[in-house]
C-alpha cells in the first residue's frame, strides 16, 4: 500500500480540524462554546493547505484514490466554501449554545467526505466518501431549535437519501457483474452502449441515481425544496452548495464513460431539460425565499448537465466552473437571507420589501446574487452559462442548449422578484427585526458580491485551472 | 491624429468613474452638479472622434485578449454606422441630467448613478466589435434601465418595469445562442472577422431569426411593441429620453451591424417579411397614436411608427433607404428625446400628461410652444427639419423598390401629421386654458431645449456633413451584401444620392422624379 501523506495535505488538515472539534464537543463546559471563535481561522488554514496542494499529483491506495488537477481544484472549492459556510453559521440564532461544537463537527466531517469524494477514482471508494458526507448532513438538518419543520426535513432527507443510496448500491452490483471492475479508468475503456452490455447500462443508470439525488436533478429532487425550507438558513446555505459540488465532481469523473450519442448520455440530457424546466416553473410560484432557491437549484442542476454531456474537456471544465460559480452565487444569496432573518425565521418574499432602505448594502448584494443566478452580465453567472453553451454547441445536443436559453428566460421572473421586492415594494411590514448591519455582515456580503462580479469579468485564471483539470481526465 | 489615446475606453469608463465618485456624496445639489460636469467632460472626451475618417472603415480600434480559451476579446472600434450613435449617446446624457434637475426629488444620487451606468453600457453596445462583449453591454444596460423605471417611475411603474425587463431579456436569450453558434461555425467572436466569412443558408436562416427576435423586440416592431408604451409612460422624463433616444436604436443598429453583414442571404430571404412588419408598424403606430389623449403615450406610439421607417429603410437594401434609416435613427433620437423632455417640463407644471390638462399654452408659454411646435413639425417630417430628410430618403428607396410599399407608407406620413397637429393645436389654443398661472421656460429648460433645436435645423437644412460620415460605410455594407446575396437591383438605377449629395432640396426633387418615372 502506498500512502504518501504529502499528497494528502488538505485532507489531513481537514481531519485535524474535525478531530479538534470532536475533542471540544466531548469536553463539556465553556470550551465548547468557543468553537465558532477559532473555527473560521482553522477553515482558512485548510483553504491555505488546499491552495498549497493545488499542483499535487499521484495515485494512492492501490489506485483507488487519485490526486490530480480535478481533485485538487474541487478540494480548494470545498475548503473555500466550507470557510464561508462556517463564517455564515457563526451567529446561528436557532442553534442551541451547547450544540455548537457538535454542529461544526458534523459540518466538518461532511466537508471532509466531499474532499475524499473529489479524489475517488473507484466506485466503492466513491460510495464510501459520498456516504461519509451524507450521514453528517442527516444529523445537521434537524438541528434547528426544536421545530417540527426541522425534524420533518431531516426525516425526508434520510428517507430519500437511504432509498437513493440503496438504488445506487444495487446499480453498482450490476456494473461489477457486467464489467468485473470498479475502477473508473478501466470502466472508461469499456463499451457502454445498450447493444454491447445492457446490464452495465442499467447498472450505471441506477448508480447515477445516487449522484442525481445529491445534485437534486429531476426526478430525484423532491427532498430539495422541503429540506431548504425546513432546515435553518445557515444549514440550508451549506446543503445547497457544497454537496452539489461533490455530485458534480463525481459526474465529471464518470463523464469519461459518457460519450455523446450513447443512450445513457441522451437520457441524462433529457433529465437535464426536464430538471431545468420543472425547477424553473415550480420556482415561479414560490413565496418562501429558501423554497424558491431550492427549486432554482433543481434548475441549475439541469444547467450543469449541459456541460457534462458534451464529452469534451472544455465541457467538463465548463460544468466544474459553473458548479463553482453556482456555489458562490448561492452562498451570496443565503448570506443575505441569513443576515436579514436575524432571528432565524424563514423569509417570505414580502419580508424583503424595502430592504434597500433598511440595508442598502445587503440589498445590493442580493441584487448581484439574483442577477448572477439569472445569468446576466457582468456577473459570474453569465460567464458560467456562456462557457456551458460554447462548450456544448455542436456536440449533438443543440436542443439542450436551446432549452437552457429558453429556461433562462423563464427564470428571470422569479429571480427578478427578489430584486423587485428589495427595491421597488414599499416597506410596510414593521414586525421584522432590523437586518444585521454589523461590519461582519456587510463585509461578507460585499466580499461575496465582489467575487461574483470579478469571476464574471476576469474568469480566465480560474477557468484555465478547470480546463487543465478537465484535460487531465481525457489524458 | 490621436493614435495613442484609447478614446472609446475612456468614453465607456468615464461614466463608471463618475458613478463611483457620486457614491460618497450626500447633498443632492452637489450630485446633480457633479453628474452634469461628468456628462460634459464625457462629451469633451469624445473630441478626438472628430478625427473620424469616413472612408477608413473601423477606426479607434482597441483590441486586447479577454478570455483566451474561447477567443473572447476586449475589442472596440467605430465606423460610419456607429459613430453617429456614439455622438447621440454622448449628447443625450447632459440633457438627461438637466431635464431631471427638479423632476427627480427622491434618491437623487442613485438616479444619477443609474443614468451614468446606462450611458456607459450604451456606448459599449455601439462600439463593441466582439460578439460577447456586445452581449455583455447589451444585457448590462437592462439593470439600470429597469431601476430607472421601477424606482422613479409613475403610478404603474412596477408593472411597466417588469414587462420591459422580461420582454427584452427573454428576447435576447436566443441571441446568446446565435452568438455561440457563430463562434463555433466561424471560429471567432470578432465581428469584423466574421463579416469576411460566408455561412450556409440553413445556418443563416436560424441565426437571422434568433437575432431578429432580439432586435425586433428592442426596436420595437409590431407585434412586439407592447412593452414600449407602458415603459415610456411610466418612466421618469430622463428615462424616457434615454429609452427613446438611445435604447431603441440598439435594435436597428443590431440589424445593420449583425443581420445584414453576417446573414446576408437570410436577410434578403426575410426582407419581404421585415418590410411588411415595418409597414404595419408605421400604420398601426400612427393609427393608435391618433387615438391617444395621454400626450406621452402618443409620442410613445409615434416612436413605433418612426422606428418602422427605420427598419423599412434598412430592409429595402437601397442606398438611400439605409441612409434614411441611419439619419432617421439620429433624428428620432433628437426629436423624440426633446419631445419627452418637453412633456417632462409640462408635467412639472400641470402634474398631468392628459391633453385636457395641458391646453391653451400658446398665450402664456410662447417659448415652450415654439419649441414644441418645432419638434412636432420635425417629428412628422416637415421640410426644413431633420425628420424630413430622413423620411424622404426612405420614401425614395421605397418607391424605387416597389410602388406598393411606397403607396402604403404615404398614409403613415399623413397620420403622423394628423396626430401631431391634433394634439399640438389643443396644447397651443385649446380652451379653457389651464396654463394661466404657469411660468414659461426657465434658463435651464432653454439650455436643454436649444441644443436639440439647433440639430433639428442643422440636419434639416444641411444634412451633407452627416451623410458624408455615414456614406462610405453604407456603400461597403451594401456592396458586401450584393456580393453575397441576390438583391434585386432597384428598377430605377438612378444614382441620385451621389448626384445630389450636397443639395438637400435636390433630394426632394429626386424623390419626385423617382416617383414620376416609376409611374
Amino acid at each position: 500500500m502506498n500512502l504518501d501523506l504529502a499528497l494528502l495535505v488538505p485532507e489531513c488538515a481537514m481531519l485535524l480540524l474535525v478531530a479538534v472539534l470532536f475533542v471540544q464537543a466531548l469536553s463539556a463546559g465553556p470550551a465548547s462554546v468557543a468553537a465558532h471563535r477559532w473555527l473560521p481561522l482553522g477553515a482558512l488554514a485548510v483553504t491555505a493547505a488546499a491552495v498549497v496542494a493545488l499542483p499535487a499529483e499521484g495515485m494512492l491506495l492501490w489506485d483507488a484514490y487519485k490526486v490530480d488537477g480535478l481533485s485538487q481544484f474541487f478540494k480548494l472549492c470545498v475548503a473555500g466554501g466550507f470557510c464561508i459556510a462556517v463564517l455564515n453559521a457563526t451567529r446561528q440564532p436557532t442553534l442551541e449554545e451547547g450544540k455548537r461544537a457538535d454542529y461544526f463537527l458534523f459540518l466538518g466531517v461532511s466537508a471532509w467526505g466531499l474532499m475524499l469524494l473529489a479524489s475517488s477514482a473507484e466506485l466503492v471508494t466513491l460510495y464510501l466518501a459520498l456516504e461519509l458526507s451524507s450521514y453528517s448532513l442527516y444529523v445537521l438538518i434537524p438541528l434547528r431549535g426544536r421545530t417540527r419543520e426541522g425534524a420533518e426535513a431531516g426525516v425526508k432527507y434520510i428517507l430519500f437519501g437511504a432509498a437513493a443510496t440503496a438504488i445506487s448500491l444495487y446499480g453498482l452490483s450490476y456494473i461489477m457483474a457486467a464489467h468485473q471492475t470498479t475502477y473508473i479508468a478501466a470502466l472508461a475503456a469499456r463499451d457502454w452502449s445498450w447493444a454491447a452490455s445492457p446490464t452495465a447500462v442499467v447498472g450505471l443508470s441506477l448508480f447515477l441515481c445516487g449522484m442525481f439525488y445529491k445534485l437534486a436533478l429531476f426526478p430525484f429532487h423532491f427532498w430539495c425544496p422541503d429540506v431548504y425550507q425546513g432546515s435553518s438558513n445557515e444549514t440550508a446555505a451549506y446543503v445547497a452548495t457544497l454537496p452539489k459540488l461533490g455530485a458534480v465532481v463525481v459526474l465529471v469523473r464518470l463523464a469519461a464513460v459518457l460519450h455523446p450519442g450513447l443512450e445513457i448520455t441522451t437520457a441524462i440530457a433529457w433529465l437535464g431539460v426536464l430538471s431545468m424546466t420543472f425547477g424553473n416553473l415550480c420556482a415561479l410560484v414560490q413565496k418562501d425565499v429558501k423554497r424558491m432557491l431550492g427549486f432554482s437549484s433543481v434548475a441549475h442542476a439541469g444547467y450543469v448537465t449541459v456541460g457534462l454531456v458534451s464529452g469534451t474537456a472544455e465541457g467538463l471544465a465548463a460544468a466544474a466552473f459553473y458548479a463553482l460559480v453556482y456555489v458562490v452565487m448561492n452562498l451570496l444569496c443565503f448570506w443575505v437571507v441569513a443576515r436579514v432573518a436575524v432571528d432565524g425565521r424563514n423569509l417570505v418574499l414580502s419580508d424583503l420589501n424595502g430592504l434597500h432602505r433598511r440595508s442598502p448594502v445587503l440589498a445590493f448584494a442580493l441584487g448581484v446574487g439574483a442577477f448572477a443566478l439569472v445569468g446576466l452580465p457582468p456577473t459570474a453567472g453569465f460567464m458560467g452559462k456562456l462557457f456551458l453553451i460554447t462548450a456544448a454547441w455542436n456536440h449533438g445536443y443543440n436542443w439542450l442548449v436551446i432549452a437552457l436559453a429558453l429556461n433562462s428566460a423563464i427564470a428571470i421572473y422569479y429571480y427578478l422578484s427578489l430584486v423587485r421586492h428589495a427595491y421597488t415594494e414599499p416597506d410596510e411590514n414593521t414586525s421584522l427585526p432590523a437586518p444585521d448591519q454589523s461590519a461582519f455582515s456587510l463585509g461578507g456580503a460585499v466580499a461575496l458580491a465582489a467575487a461574483t462580479l470579478v469571476l464574471g469579468i476576469v474568469p480566465s485564471p480560474l477557468f484555465e485551472k478547470a480546463v487543465q483539470a478537465g484535460m487531465a481526465l481525457f489524458g | 491624429m490621436y493614435p495613442d489615446i484609447p478614446v472609446l475606453s475612456i468614453l465607456i469608463f468615464l461614466p463608471l468613474v463618475a458613478a463611483a465618485l457620486l457614491l460618497p456624496l450626500r447633498d443632492d445639489e452637489t450630485v446633480r452638479r457633479v453628474s452634469l460636469a461628468a456628462s460634459l467632460i464625457g462629451l469633451a472626451a469624445g473630441w478626438p472622434l472628430i478625427a473620424f475618417n469616413p472612408d477608413a472603415g473601423f477606426q479607434f480600434v482597441e483590441r486586447m485578449t479577454w478570455v483566451a480559451r474561447w477567443g473572447l476579446e476586449y475589442h472596440l472600434a467605430v465606423d460610419g454606422i456607429s459613430i453617429l450613435m456614439v455622438w447621440l449617446t454622448l449628447f443625450t446624457l447632459p440633457l438627461c441630467v438637466l431635464c431631471s434637475w427638479t423632476y427627480i426629488g427622491k434618491r437623487v444620487k442613485e438616479f444619477h448613478i443609474c443614468l451614468l451606468l446606462m450611458t456607459s453600457a450604451c456606448i459599449g453596445v455601439f462600439t463593441s466589435m466582439d460578439l460577447v462583449l456586445f452581449y455583455v453591454f447589451w444585457e448590462a444596460m437592462l439593470i439600470p434601465m429597469y431601476l430607472l423605471i421601477a424606482v422613479w417611475g409613475g403610478a404603474e411603474r412596477r408593472y411597466a418595469s417588469i414587462k420591459f425587463f422580461l420582454y427584452t431579456l427573454a428576447g435576447s436569450t436566443l441571441l446568446l445562442v446565435a452568438i455561440v453558434a457563430f463562434r463555433i461555425a466561424g471560429g471567432t467572436f470578432s465581428i469584423p472577422d466574421l463579416m469576411q466569412q460566408t455561412f450556409g443558408f440553413r445556418f443563416q436562416y436560424w441565426a437571422f431569426l434568433a437575432m431578429a427576435l432580439a432586435f425586433a423586440i428592442k426596436v420595437p416592431m409590431f407585434p412586439f411593441h407592447t412593452w414600449l408604451p407602458a415603459a415610456h409612460v411610466q418612466a421618469p422624463s430622463a428615462g424616457s429620453v434615454i429609452l427613446a433616444a438611445v435604447l431603441l436604436k440598439m435594435g436597428t443598429y443590431g440589424f445593420l451591424r449583425f443581420c445584414l453583414p453576417l446573414t446576408p442571404e437570410a436577410s434578403v430571404h426575410f426582407a419581404p417579411l421585415m418590410i411588411g412588419v415595418s409597414v404595419v408598424s408605421i400604420l398601426y403606430g400612427g393609427a393608435v397614436a391618433l387615438g391617444q389623449t395621454d400626450i406621452k403615450k402618443l409620442v410613445a406610439y409615434s416612436s413605433v411608427a418612426h422606428m418602422g421607417f427605420v427598419t423599412l429603410g434598412i430592409f429595402l437594401f437601397q442606398k438611400s433607404g439605409v441612409q434614411g434609416a441611419l439619419l432617421q435613427m439620429l433624428n428620432h433620437g433628437i426629436v423624440t428625446g426633446a419631445l419627452f423632455m418637453m412633456i417632462g417640463a409640462m408635467y412639472e407644471r400641470s402634474h398631468s400628461r392628459e391633453v385636457a390638462d395641458n391646453m391653451g399654452m400658446g398665450k402664456y408659454l410662447p417659448a415652450f410652444m415654439f419649441f414644441w411646435g418645432l419638434y412636432a413639425l420635425a417629428s412628422f417630417g416637415f421640410p426644413g427639419t431633420n425628420g424630413f430628410v430622413g423620411e424622404v430618403l426612405v420614401f425614395v428607396a421605397a418607391f424605387q423598390q416597389s410602388l406598393t410599399v411606397g403607396a402604403l407608407i404615404v398614409p403613415g406620413a399623413l397620420l403622423a401629421a394628423a396626430y401631431m397637429f391634433r394634439v399640438s393645436l389643443r396644447m397651443a389654443w385649446g380652451s379653457p386654458s389651464t396654463a394661466k398661472t404657469w411660468n414659461d421656460l426657465n434658463r435651464r429648460e432653454w439650455a436643454y431645449l436649444l441644443l436639440p433645436a439647433v440639430l433639428v435645423l442643422w440636419i434639416g437644412l444641411a444634412p451633407a456633413p452627416f451623410l458624408r460620415l455615414i456614406d462610405p460605410s453604407i456603400d461597403r455594407l451594401l456592396a458586401d451584401l450584393r456580393g453575397r446575396a441576390p438583391v434585386k437591383e432597384a428598377p430605377l438605377a438612378l444614382n441620385h444620392a451621389d448626384a445630389v449629395r450636397h443639395e438637400p432640396p435636390a433630394i426632394l426633387a429626386s424623390a419626385a422624379i423617382a416617383k414620376e418615372v416609376r409611374q
